[in-house]
């Protein structure tokens, strides 16, 4: 029984059930695959000791016949969610040491539910990135990398995707069994599409922010990062949940997204907007797209052409709209009441120099751009039009919905890159984020499912958007998918012991 | 339109992060880069269209205004960098 990494979610809860195996037999095998795995720096922070104290307490939920679909699955936690006595940074050095004395309301289900926490991971920093290479804590190293002409592997390091890359490298390189992400613009899907694996973010409100370190508020939600998508629909109705907490959470039941996943979606109307076929787009994309539409229209869905006519402008918009909300949510890191804290002139000196030690490149161009985008006299020119621009690309997707019931895009415009390569151009590593952003600013569920691989073997993964709160049609369809595509590849292994 | 070094300064000024003389040119470049990017914006007709307010419609919940929640004053000052008698402590600001 040495391969209880490589089980599925639902086979661990399997397991578990029959008694094939314990949660604490599980839970170290891959505290151990961790150790080994360190290169990768999916983690951050490896919380041993609790993980196995909270696999004994899962034990005896499953002894006790309270166990849930969650309980005793090792999880990893993006370090952006508030574990309380547990570094919780967003990857940033000006929340330097930070251990919150709460804990998020998402983690909390989880933990309710008897999961357990294997770390946290590394991530962009405050979730700003595609690549993961803006961690203070350093880049992650994606598990997968490109095989050559001759079948060898590449030697270089490629990135996971962002801002969720420990995640994503935390599971893919089978050091969790899944892991917690979060999604402002693609940060979930993106680095799942990068990485061979299904990641999936719900619609705005269906769960509770409280607790998760801010980015964009109108824009973040939490979602699973899973090796399936009967992973995901069990670990989302664990961390669901109507928060008092968070005034934007909503007042809905979450239904069994298991139960969704019917295999049937005879007569399912899938959309297929053109403007997602953008100039430029490798044609192995495009393969793949069109690949993906013959699976479902051979499953029975009737596919219709749809259009979305203010695609092109989501980008522009969300890096309006983001910086604007992060540079007023990042007003509260100022030295004062945690993390870092750097002398200076007086009060005002002290506040500057703590933010501009403590805040990496990236984060301060996206606040300055924030402060100004929101200064007097720019503030209609840029923040009002592009709240509007937002209320044309949510009606754009409100049209459609009219049409069909779910929509089939790829989920971004290439696999993973070499590290290094777009970090110096920070509008080309933005473009990594077309495809997801638009579905980010219309609050729309959205998940990406692992469909092919690239011609240098890298994976691939096309995105299903979905009705708002109609989670379930959308993981019917991604369920479908997944059958059709069949991709059973993982990385193969070139880190820790060879 | 475009910032210029002047404007730099201005803008990390009011963002409360320091910036040393010789970072402002590049950091104009990079901020241009970008606001020349998100200006094809402009070429989208909004009139009439109403700036977005929250993605999801839904009423802000409303409750009781009760005190149901507090006396977490240690837990508050855990993580300060500096903290005297009960408080976070600053740089004085009253001479």
């Amino acid at each position: 029984m040495s391969e209880l990494t490589r089980l599925t979610l639902a086979e661990a809860r399997d397991g578990l059930a029959k008694g094939d195996f314990t949660a604490r037999e599980m839970t170290a095998q891959h505290l151990k695959a961790m150790e080994q795995g360190r290169e990768l720096n999916s983690y951050i922070v490896e919380t041993a000791d609790m993980a196995l104290d909270m696999a004994d307490k899962a034990d005896h939920m499953i002894r006790g016949g309270n166990a849930t679909g969650m309980t005793g699955i090792p999880v990893a936690v993006k370090d952006l969610y508030c574990t309380k006595d547990v570094h919780s940074c967003s990857a940033s050095h000006i929340l330097n040491g930070f251990k919150p004395k709460y804990e998020s309301t998402v983690t909390a289900n989880l933990w309710q539910d008897g999961a357990v926490m294997l770390g946290k991971t590394n991530m962009d920093e405050f979730a700003m990135g595609s690549s993961n290479e803006t961690s203070f804590y350093g880049p992650v190293k994606n598990p997968w990398r490109a095989t050559k002409a001759d079948g060898t592997l590449d030697s270089r390091d490629y990135v996971p995707g962002g801002s969720s890359g420990g995640s994503v490298a935390a599971v893919a390189g089978h050091m969790a069994i899944a892991a917690t992400g979060t999604d402002t613009g693609g940060s979930i899907r993106q680095p799942a599409a990068f990485t061979g694996l299904v990641g999936m973010k719900p619609t705005y409100g269906r769960c509770s922010r409280w607790g998760m370190i801010a980015f964009a508020s109108s824009l973040d939600q939490a979602g699973p990062i899973t090796r399936t998508v009967r992973d995901a629909a069990i670990m989302m109705e664990s961390m669901a949940s109507y928060d008092v907490k968070d005034s934007t959470s909503v007042e809905r039941t979450v239904p069994n997204y298991e139960h969704a996943l019917t295999g049937d979606i005879r007569g399912m109307k899938i959309g297929i907007p053109k403007e997602y076929r953008m100039d430029g787009m490798p044609d192995e994309i495009e393969k793949l797209w069109q690949q993906g539409i013959a699976w479902l229209k051979d499953a029975g869905a009737e596919i219709i052409d749809i259009s979305l006519p203010h695609t092109k402008y989501a980008l522009p918009t969300y890096y309006i709209v983001a910086p604007a909300e992060a540079s007023s949510n990042l007003a509260r890191y100022d030295g004062v009441k945690y993390g870092l804290r750097v002398e200076g002139d007086g009060l005002p000196g002290m506040y500057k120099n703590t933010r501009a030690e403590g805040f990496g490149d990236e984060v301060k161009r996206r606040i300055l751009i924030g402060t100004y985008v929101l200064s007097a006299g720019y503030y209609d020119a840029y923040y009002l039009k592009a709240q509007k621009i937002r209320t044309l690309i949510a009606q754009d997707f409100a049209k459609a919905y009219e049409q069909v019931d779910v929509i089939l895009t790829p989920t971004a415009p290439s696999a993973a890159f070499a590290m290094g390569e777009k970090s110096d151009d920070p509008i080309a590593m933005y473009l990594n984020d077309v495809f997801t952003v638009p579905a980010s600013l219309a609050g729309l569920p959205a998940i990406s499912v692992p469909a092919g691989l690239s011609a240098d073997a890298m994976p691939l993964g096309l995105q299903l958007i979905g009705r708002a709160f109609d989670e379930e049609t959308m993981f019917r369809a991604a369920h479908v998918l997944e059958h059709a595509a069949g991709f059973t590849a993982t990385p193969k292994v070139w880190w820790g012991e060879k | 339109m475009s910032v210029d070094i002047k404007t730099v300064a201005k803008i990390a000024d009011l963002a409360r992060i320091a910036v040393r003389e010789e970072e402002l040119a590049p950091l104009a470049g990079e901020l241009n880069n970008i606001l020349d990017w998100i200006e094809q914006l402009s070429e989208v007709n909004t009139d009439g269209v109403a700036p977005m307010t929250s993605v999801v419609e839904v009423d802000l919940p409303w409750r009781a205004d009760k005190v149901t929640d507090g006396g977490y004053r240690d837990d508050i000052l855990a993580n300060a960098p500096s903290t005297e008698h009960g408080f976070f402590s600053v740089p004085k600001v009253i001479e």
